[in-house]
C-alpha cells in the first residue's frame, strides 16, 4: 500500500524524506493548503468588508459574505477623497522613478561587469554595503538638503535620487545579468569601432531586457508601496500619494471601514496585478539577489 | 622635435589607454559614485555633526558637545524604545522558521504549485499601508476576523493591537504573513539540493528530521545567513505598519527606535537628537550586523 501513488502527486523532488506512503503526502498536503488558506484570509476578510454596508460592519458575529454585496463602495470610497488626484501623483512618481532607477542601475552595472579599472572591487563592495545602513540614519541630513533646495513638497526628493543608482539591490541584480552575456557580442562590437557607451546602449541594454523588466517591477512595487519618504517630504493634501490618502483615511473615518477597505483593494490591485504577471521576473529577482547575494 | 622611439611610443599608447580605460570605467559608474556620496557617505557623516548641536531649523543651531548623547543615555523613551526595537526583532527567528517550512511544502511538483507559491506571497506584493491597516481591521476586538475565529473555538480573544500586553506580540504575528520573499530564496536554495541525496539516506535508513538535520540544514545554512541579516536590518527599520496601526502606543508598547527618531526629527524638530538617535541605530545595526558575520563561521556550512 502507498507505493503506487495513483493520484499523481507523488513527490518528484524530496525535502522531508523518504515517500512512505500517500499518508505522509495527505499530511503535508493538509499542511499546504491550511496554509495557504490562513495566508488568502485577510485578503477575503478586506474583500468581504469592502462590500459591506455600514449597518453589516458591526455585526456579530461577522458575516464573512455580505449579502447584497455594495458595489457603489468602491465608488464612494474613492470619492470621499482626492483619490484620483493621489493616483496621479503616485503614477507621476512611480513612472519618472521606474526611469531613473533603469537607466541609472543599468549604466552603473555594466560599469561594474563589463569594464576594468583600478578599484572597482572595492567600490562594488561599498556598494553592497550601503544596502546595510538604516534609511533612518541618513534621512535628516538627506532632508535638510532638500530644504535648502526649496524641494519640500514636491516630487523631486522621491524621483530624483533614482537617477543615482541609490539601490544596491538594482545595480546588483544588472550586474550579474551582465556578466552571463557572452565577450563575443562585446567583441564584435569593439571591432566594428564601437565605444563602450555605444557597445552598452546597442548590445548590452537591448540584451538585458530580462533585467530590465526585472528592476522595472521592483521598482514599481517600491515607489507604490513606498510610505515613509512621501510622509516626510509631501505635506499638502494635492501633493499626496495613495498610501498616505489611504492613511488619511483610517484616522478620520473609524466607522467607515467598509469605505477603507475599498480603497484598500483598489490601491493593491496594481501590485497584485503587476505582481501575477511578473511573477517569474519577480522569483528570478529575488533568487538572484539572495543566493549570488 | 625627434620622432618617439617605437618602445616609448608603445609605451604611451598603452598608458593612454590604460588612463582612457579608468576615465571610461569612472564614467560609467559615476551616477552612483555622486548618489553614495550625496545620499549615503556625506549623511553618515553629517548626521554625527548635527548631533553635536542642540537645533530646531528655526534658530541657527548651537554647539553642544557631547549633550545629546548623555541625554539619551538617561531618556526613558529612548531605552524602552531600543528594548521594543529587539523585541520586535523576535520576529525574525519566527519568519526563518516559518519561510524555510513553507519551502520546504512548496519544494515538490504538484499540480497547482505554482499557484500555493503566488498566494503565498501575495502578501508580500502587497503596500505595506494596505496590510496595517487590513490588519488593524483584522486585529478589532469584537468584529475583526481574529477575534471571530477564535470566537468559533469559544476562546475569547485579546483586544490586540489596543492592548499593551499583546499589541507587541500581534504586530510580530502580522510579519509572518509577508515572509514572501526569504521563501522564494530558500525555495531555490532546497531546489539545489540533488534528491539522489535523500534518496541514498532513506536507503540507509535516516530518519526524516536527520534527513532534515544532516541534508537540509547543512546546505541551505549560507542561505540563512543572508536571510537572518538582511532581515534583522529590515527589522530594526521597521515604521510605516507600527506608525499606521498603533503610532507606538498604548502605553509606548510599540514605540520602536526608527519611529522615535522620526518623532524627534519631524514633529518636534529636534534634528540634534533625532541625529544622536539615528547614529544608535546606526551603530547598533552595524555592530549587530558585524557580530553575525562572525558568530556565523561556526554555523554556516560552504561547499
Amino acid at each position: 500500500m502507498g507505493v503506487l501513488s495513483m493520484n499523481g502527486s507523488a513527490p518528484k523532488t524530496l525535502t522531508l524524506g523518504h515517500v512512505t506512503g500517500w499518508g505522509r503526502d495527505l499530511l503535508l498536503l493538509t499542511f499546504l493548503v491550511s496554509a495557504v488558506l490562513i495566508f488568502v484570509l485577510p485578503f477575503i476578510f478586506m474583500l468581504s468588508t469592502a462590500l459591506k454596508l455600514p449597518a453589516q460592519l458591526y455585526k456579530v458575529p461577522l458575516e464573512w459574505i455580505p449579502n447584497p454585496p455594495a458595489w457603489h463602495n468602491f465608488v464612494e470610497g474613492w470619492t470621499i477623497r482626492p483619490f484620483s488626484r493621489f493616483a496621479t501623483n503616485t503614477l507621476t512618481i512611480a513612472m519618472v522613478a521606474i526611469l531613473g532607477d533603469v537607466l541609472s542601475s543599468a549604466l552603473v552595472g555594466f560599469g561594474f561587469a563589463r569594464l576594468q579599472f583600478p578599484g572597482r572591487d572595492a567600490l562594488f563592495y561599498v556598494l553592497l554595503a550601503t544596502a546595510m545602513i538604516p534609511i533612518q540614519a541618513t534621512i535628516i541630513p538627506v532632508f535638510l538638503i532638500y530644504n535648502g533646495l526649496g524641494w519640500i513638497n514636491t516630487f523631486l526628493p522621491l524621483t530624483v535620487p533614482a537617477y543615482f543608482a541609490v539601490r544596491p539591490m538594482y545595480v546588483f541584480l544588472f550586474r550579474q545579468f551582465m556578466l552571463t552575456i557572452p565577450q563575443e557580442y562585446e567583441e564584435a562590437a569593439r571591432i566594428d569601432g564601437a565605444s563602450p557607451l555605444q557597445v552598452f546602449l546597442r548590445v548590452f541594454l537591448p540584451l538585458s531586457k530580462p533585467a530590465v523588466a526585472t528592476v522595472a517591477l521592483f521598482s514599481f512595487v517600491y515607489h507604490w508601496n513606498d510610505f515613509f519618504e512621501p510622509l516626510i517630504y509631501l505635506n499638502s493634501l494635492e501633493k499626496k500619494t495613495l498610501v498616505l490618502g489611504l492613511t488619511m483615511l483610517q484616522g478620520q473615518y473609524d466607522e467607515f471601514w467598509h469605505l477603507l477597505m475599498s480603497v484598500a483593494v483598489i490601491i493593491a490591485l496594481p501590485c497584485v496585478i503587476v505582481f501575477l504577471l511578473g511573477m517569474r521576473h519577480f522569483v528570478q529577482g529575488v533568487t538572484l539577489t539572495g543566493l549570488k547575494g | 622635435m625627434a620622432p618617439l622611439s617605437p618602445e616609448i611610443a608603445v609605451a604611451s599608447g598603452w598608458h593612454r589607454q590604460a588612463y582612457r580605460r579608468v576615465l571610461v570605467g569612472y564614467a560609467f559608474i559615476l551616477p552612483w559614485v555622486i548618489g553614495f556620496l550625496l545620499f549615503k557617505a556625506y549623511p553618515i557623516g553629517a548626521s554625527f555633526y548635527i548631533s553635536l548641536h542642540q537645533w530646531d531649523l528655526l534658530k541657527p543651531p548651537i554647539y553642544v558637545e557631547f549633550e545629546n548623547y548623555v541625554r539619551l543615555s538617561r531618556d526613558p523613551l529612548f531605552w524602552t524604545s531600543l528594548l521594543n526595537t529587539l523585541y520586535y526583532a523576535l520576529c525574525v527567528p519566527l519568519r526563518l522558521v516559518l519561510a524555510l517550512a513553507l519551502a520546504m511544502l512548496l519544494n515538490r511538483s504538484w499540480p497547482g504549485i505554482n499557484a500555493a507559491r503566488a498566494l503565498l506571497y501575495l502578501p508580500s506584493a502587497t503596500p505595506v499601508a494596505v496590510i496595517a491597516v487590513v490588519w488593524t481591521l483584522m486585529y478589532h476586538p469584537t468584529f475583526g476576523a481574529v477575534n471571530t475565529i477564535f470566537g468559533y473555538a469559544a476562546i475569547r480573544g485579546p483586544k490586540w493591537i489596543a492592548s499593551p500586553e499583546w499589541a507587541m506580540p500581534a504586530l510580530i504575528f502580522m510579519s509572518l504573513w509577508y515572509v514572501g520573499p526569504m521563501m522564494v530564496i530558500f525555495l531555490a536554495g532546497l531546489k539545489g539540493i540533488p534528491s539522489v541525496l535523500y534518496e541514498a539516506a532513506a536507503i540507509d535508513g535516516a530518519s526524516a528530521w536527520n534527513q532534515f538535520k544532516n541534508i537540509t540544514l547543512p546546505v541551505v545554512s549560507p542561505v540563512i545567513l543572508l536571510n537572518l541579516v538582511m532581515d534583522i536590518i529590515l527589522a530594526f527599520q521597521v515604521f510605516a505598519s507600527i506608525y499606521i496601526m498603533t503610532g507606538g502606543g498604548p502605553m509606548n508598547r510599540t514605540l520602536v527606535l526608527a519611529l522615535y527618531i522620526y518623532q524627534h526629527a519631524f514633529v518636534w524638530l529636534n534634528m540634534g537628537y533625532a541625529s544622536a538617535l539615528a547614529w544608535g541605530l546606526f551603530l547598533l545595526t552595524f555592530g549587530l550586523t558585524l557580530a553575525q558575520m562572525r558568530v556565523s563561521k561556526r554555523w554556516v556550512f560552504y561547499q
